[in-house]
């Protein structure tokens, strides 16, 4: 299939200076392409560059089979269409004109809408879930709305390429899902192909039909979403030093406390995560089992931990898992239990309970643990 | 078409119509009221049957308050189009050709023609002066867009045509240091601007400048609406930036070069009418901001023209003391009321 947007060994940069070079990405019709990567890492002077916002150092853009310089400014605008990150605040403009304004390519000059432009701003109004904004000033609505709308205008000059820089920062999260959700199902309903730039990686993978990693002075990686969302390419290429990145979660965790263990808490089922995430923290460094590797419990330990015993899905606790588990308890002053339910597979960790109490250790529910760690951070000691 | 946008189109006709009367009203006032009172109906005959040719009514009415109505009308008008175009351009409301430094360039000239030129050949002809205001008010507004070229902020832009405003003012402080006091008053007169020197002869040429400028305003206002979403989204649309941005500011400097050169520098009138006229059609939509703005300004202008005649007469105010008296209280109203409905 062919490419409706596709550079060729393009150089960017700012000035005449080389910023990333030997770009060559596509887009066909319908898929959605996502450039992912650290701040500053360029993401952005490539959509620009594109764009024509910036002038491109070396290499083509071709859009339509047809290098960006030998369209013409309108020819062009009739093919690509963008929403940038750039605020706008137009005075005293309602919504529809906003939109409307996405027919500039094709009214005369005066800019007079015909019925059927009129209709194709409403449509466009309607795919994003907005007619009822029609009416309303643009800068009388919410950062989501406005978003929508802009989207919308973008959509109205019935593009075939359509370009976003960023278009979920500002949003609260449930506007960035609502979003990303109209942008999948304008992409194949419209037969549009979508190029963008994404912070959230984890739902650049989730959206995306392609990912490109950017970082350094060329693409390092680019792939589908499994190929190229896995945790370590992640830590590289947003070169996490501390804490981890979770991809099968998509959720980001701090870096485990240092120093000796001072608890170790019977976790399972989840129970643990929130304790977990406390001892965190509050700087507390823990040790924690015996968890099945199928367990959620299981992936936050893995990033938060000292140090995890844990056993295959759907196998039993054996012998070697109690040892490992009664010598983290030795070492650590506190046992805490998690509320974790005991049940056929993991049975066995009650002789971890009893192996505690017989060795007179200080133990706490899960309850009272958190009420302790409450109590002992309101006096201001540890 | 729904009931919201065709309620604003109603709107924006009955706007033009008040402002149409208002119009009407302004010349019937302007033309009956003076030192000399006509009434209304008497003005009606001489203007549309020609009647008392050669009566003193009648040339009161033909070669002085006629020419002089139409010239405030028609600069008034200008010179709000052209802040409209500034503000435009600048993306902020109180950019003005006061306050990009346009009118004290304009001073700055035309102090140098008053004090050397008339200090030296006794006196000079009018149309010098024009030519010294029109050359001064360019000269400024090159400088800036020489700037513009160095700059893409805005604000940035601004800062630099207030500061080149004061280099100007500075300049015309070092000549009046070796002025005479006459030329002083006489600089001063002019530089608080005044309609009183309008003439049929030059009604001509200010409704030439002004009629093309207007027309090509017109026909800038489909860009005009796309660039009000920031130059990123307007270049996108297919807009030719660097062109735009060009054709916006010559055509803006023209015309408050026009009505500095034949009324000299009338402060406020281009910030606060185009902010009123937008209030009043609830649009900021350029096609039909820049009509409701013209007429607004003329309306505007008219008036302020016949309080300055009459309030104290016989003695005449400047006109740029009614105009900052009226416009500098609704500037003020504008920015708070306008900040209230950000937040």
């Amino acid at each position: 299939m062919s490419m409706q947007i596709e550079t060729k060994k393009l150089t960017v940069g700012y000035g005449g200076k080389p910023l990333i070079s030997g770009i060559n990405l596509g887009v066909e019709k319908g898929k959605i392409v996502t450039l992912i990567g650290p701040n500053g890492s360029g993401k952005s002077t490539i959509l620009k560059t594109i764009t024509r916002h910036l002038e491109r150092i070396a290499g083509v853009v071709m859009v339509d089979n047809r290098s960006i310089h030998q369209w013409n400014n309108k020819e062009l605008a009739q093919r690509m269409s963008v929403m940038l990150t750039e605020r706008v605040a137009p005075d005293l403009m309602t919504c529809f004109e906003v939109v409307s304004l996405g027919r500039y390519p094709y009214t005369n000059a005066f800019g007079r809408l015909t019925p059927q432009d009129e209709d194709i701003v409403m449509d466009s109004l309607r795919m994003v879930r907005a007619e009822e904004l029609a009416d309303h000033l643009f800068t009388q609505i919410s950062d989501g709305q406005r978003q929508r709308i802009l989207l919308a205008r973008a959509l109205c000059q019935q593009p075939e390429v359509l370009v976003l820089d960023e278009p979920t920062s500002y949003l609260d999260i449930r506007h960035k899902i609502e979003l990303l959700d109209i942008l999948r199902s304008l992409a194949s309903r419209k037969q549009v192909a979508v190029l963008l730039s994404l912070h959230e990686i984890d739902l650049a993978a989730k959206i995306s039909d392609w990912l490109i990693c950017v970082q350094g002075d060329s693409i390092q990686l680019s792939g589908l979403p499994d190929q190229v969302f896995t945790d370590a390419q992640m830590k590289a290429l947003y070169n996490l030093q501390t804490g981890s990145y979770n991809t099968l979660f998509g959720s980001v965790e701090l870096s485990p406390p240092p120093g000796e263990p001072s608890a170790f808490i019977l976790a399972g089922n989840g129970m643990g995560i929130p304790l977990f995430r406390l001892m965190q923290k509050h700087g507390l460094s823990f040790t924690t089992g015996i968890l099945f590797e199928n367990d959620v419990d299981f992936q936050v330990a893995n990033a938060l931990a000292h140090q995890v015993v844990s056993a295959p899905a759907f196998s039993l606790v054996d012998d070697v898992h109690i040892l490992q588990a009664k010598q983290m308890i030795d070492r650590s002053p506190l046992f805490v239990h998690a509320g974790t339910p005991i049940g056929q597979q993991n049975i066995r960790c009650l002789e971890l309970t009893e192996y505690a109490q017989s060795i007179g250790k200080r133990m706490l529910s899960k309850d009272a643990f958190l009420i302790g760690m409450d109590e002992a951070y309101k006096g201001g000691k540890r | 078409m729904n009931k919201a946008r065709v309620t604003s189109a109603i709107r924006f006709q009955v706007v033009i119509l008040g402002l149409l009367a208002l119009f009407a009203l302004g010349i019937v006032l302007n033309a009956n009221t003076g030192t000399v009172n006509i009434p209304a109906l008497k003005v009606f005959d001489i203007i549309f049957n020609g009647a008392d040719a050669g009566s003193m009514e009648s040339n009161i009415i033909w070669k002085i308050r006629l020419p002089r109505l139409l010239t405030a009308a028609v600069l008034g008008g200008a010179l709000s189009v052209s802040g409209f175009l500034l503000q435009t351009f600048f993306r902020n409301p109180i950019a003005g050709p006061f306050v990009l430094g346009i009118s004290s360039g304009a001073k700055m000239i035309v102090g140098f023609v008053i004090i050397f030129v008339v200090g030296a050949y006794g006196t000079i002809p009018p149309y010098l002066m024009v030519l010294a205001a029109f050359i001064g008010s360019m000269l400024i507004m090159g400088l800036v867009l020489f700037f513009s070229r160095h700059t893409k902020s805005m604000p940035m832009l601004l800062v630099i045509g207030i500061m080149v405003g004061y280099i100007c003012s500075a300049i015309t402080n070092f000549f009046i240091t070796f002025a005479k006091d006459q030329d002083i008053a006489n600089l001063t007169s002019w530089s608080m601007g005044s309609f009183s020197g309008a003439a049929w002869g030059n009604l001509g040429i200010i409704c030439a400048i002004v009629g093309l400028s207007l027309l090509l305003s017109l026909f800038l206002s489909k860009p005009m609406d796309a660039y009000r979403l920031g130059e990123g989204y307007a270049k996108s649309m297919g807009i030719n930036i660097r062109l735009f941005r060009a054709a916006l500011i010559v055509v803006s400097s023209v015309l408050s070069a026009c009505v500095t050169a034949f009324a000299g520098p009338i402060s406020f009138v281009g910030i606060a009418v185009p902010q009123i006229a937008k209030l009043l059609i609830k649009s900021g939509k350029p096609l039909v901001v820049i009509p409701a703005c013209f007429l607004c300004g003329a309306v505007f202008c008219m008036f302020c023209d016949l309080i300055a005649r009459t309030a104290f007469a016989p003695t005449e105010l400047a006109i740029g003391t009614v105009t900052s008296l009226f416009g500098a209280p609704v500037v003020i109203a504008m920015m708070i009321s306008r900040k209230r409905q950000r937040t």
